[in-house]
């Protein structure tokens, strides 16, 4: 595949177990869907050892339009996430058409 | 014709509703639930009226009406299984009280029963005849409002993500043309406010609002919540409780098991850009910004056209 920043070939490489494109020319990095969070996942592991399991849940699958923190980067449900609460327009919303 | 002009009217024929036999003075007192351009609800006592909206089909609606009052177990059971008397041209009709879920409370959302509840309506037989379904021609609907507010105002910059990503979406989920699939029997426009409890105040949990009832595509019923969990809106764990007691109710809408989101993709997108478009029409209309749950929804239908 070539850059599409500078059309240099792009070269494959593995950080971590996430196969990553970088470009030989301006050095610029191309991530499949799920990649980024599988990397920022793999940092937050590195940051903390032993996570906290507070929830129960996992997070559940999201489309690929979904807001940005889905995926492997959900921190034990308490993110941004659903966090609206008391917020006037969600609180509407929830009730309207 | 205004809205205002509706309620005394209503309000007349709710008494008499609510005290059948000569008229008699009573001092119930009939409180305004809801008094918008399109609906007007007052209750009286035990009572409910529903005037529907102006333009409203008469036959449809007691089509609707009728497949409501087959289904006690799903929606609350009208009091007349047909529309009653015009008010202003429109057509009323009457229900017993049902209390609602408590707005300041999100936490006491019916998650589980509103998913029990549209699985047990997705699976009800099918009576020929039944009118469609109008998610796709409300979403179509809030689509024409925003033009009309962007035509009124100056260009605005998260118009262009709403706009294209309505424009991608296929053509039934823009009433643009018949609905996919074995059509089942739908509510139409799932939110907080289509539940009661009935008899209130702790009966059982019951849909109402019959005016999109019809037969589609039944994934735009858990599209709603489904939207919200997308945007990062409802959390994993509210959206998790809805689908799981659907799913445990045998809905049809989405396979039993794995990843519901080829089912739920297109209708939960259509969602997504007609209450954008909602909320972008009322902040243009008050020339105000939005705020960041409001934004959540644009940034999503911008993500939806980078794909």
């Amino acid at each position: 595949m070539h850059c599409p920043k500078c059309h240099a070939p792009m070269h494959t490489y593995n950080r971590s177990g996430v196969q990553i494109e970088q470009c030989s020319g301006c050095r610029g990095i191309f991530l499949d869907y799920g990649e980024l969070e599988a990397l920022t996942q793999l940092e937050a592991q590195w940051a903390k050892p032993v996570p906290p399991a507070p929830q129960a849940y996992p997070a559940p699958p999201a489309p690929a339009w979904g807001a940005p923190h889905h995926g492997g980067g959900h921190h034990g449900g308490h993110g941004h996430h659903g966090g609206h609460h008391g917020n006037k327009s969600w609180a509407h919303m929830l009730f309207s058409s | 014709m205004t809205t205002a002009d509706v309620l005394p009217q209503l309000t007349a024929k709710i008494r008499d509703a609510a005290h059948p036999g000569p008229a008699a003075p009573c001092a119930c007192g009939t409180t305004t639930l809801a008094h918008r351009p399109d609906t007007t609800v007052v209750r009286h006592a035990a009572t409910v009226a529903k005037a529907h909206a102006p333009g409203t089909d008469p036959g449809a609606l007691a089509l609707r009406l009728a497949t409501a009052a087959h289904l006690p177990d799903v929606f609350l059971p009208p009091l007349a299984a047909t529309p009653g008397a015009l008010v202003d041209a429109r057509p009323v009709t009457l229900w017993p009280y049902g209390t609602p879920v408590d707005p300041d409370d999100q936490g006491a959302a019916p998650w589980e029963a509103a998913g029990a509840l549209l699985a047990r309506l997705h699976r009800a037989p099918v009576v020929p005849g039944t009118p469609l379904m109008r998610g796709p021609a409300k979403a179509a609907h809030a689509m024409d409002r925003l033009h009309e507010a962007l035509a009124a105002a100056a260009p605005h910059p998260a118009a262009p993500a709403v706009l294209r990503a309505w424009s991608a979406l296929p053509a039934w989920a823009r009433a643009e043309a018949p609905m996919p699939g074995t059509l089942t029997l739908c509510h139409g426009d799932l939110h907080l406010g289509q539940l009661v409890r009935h008899p209130a105040p702790d009966g059982q949990w019951l849909l109402i609002d019959v005016d999109d009832l019809g037969v589609g595509v039944p994934a735009w019923d858990l599209a709603r919540p489904a939207s919200w969990y997308a945007c990062g809106l409802l959390s994993p764990a509210e959206w998790t409780r809805f689908l799981t007691a659907y799913r445990a109710a045998g809905g049809p809408a989405v396979p039993q098991d794995g990843d519901p989101w080829a089912a739920l993709d297109v209708p939960a997108r259509a969602l997504t850009v007609q209450t954008a478009a909602r909320y972008l029409a009322k902040a243009l209309a008050a020339d105000r910004p939005l705020d960041e749950v409001e934004q959540s929804l644009i940034d999503a239908c911008a993500r939806m056209v980078l794909e």
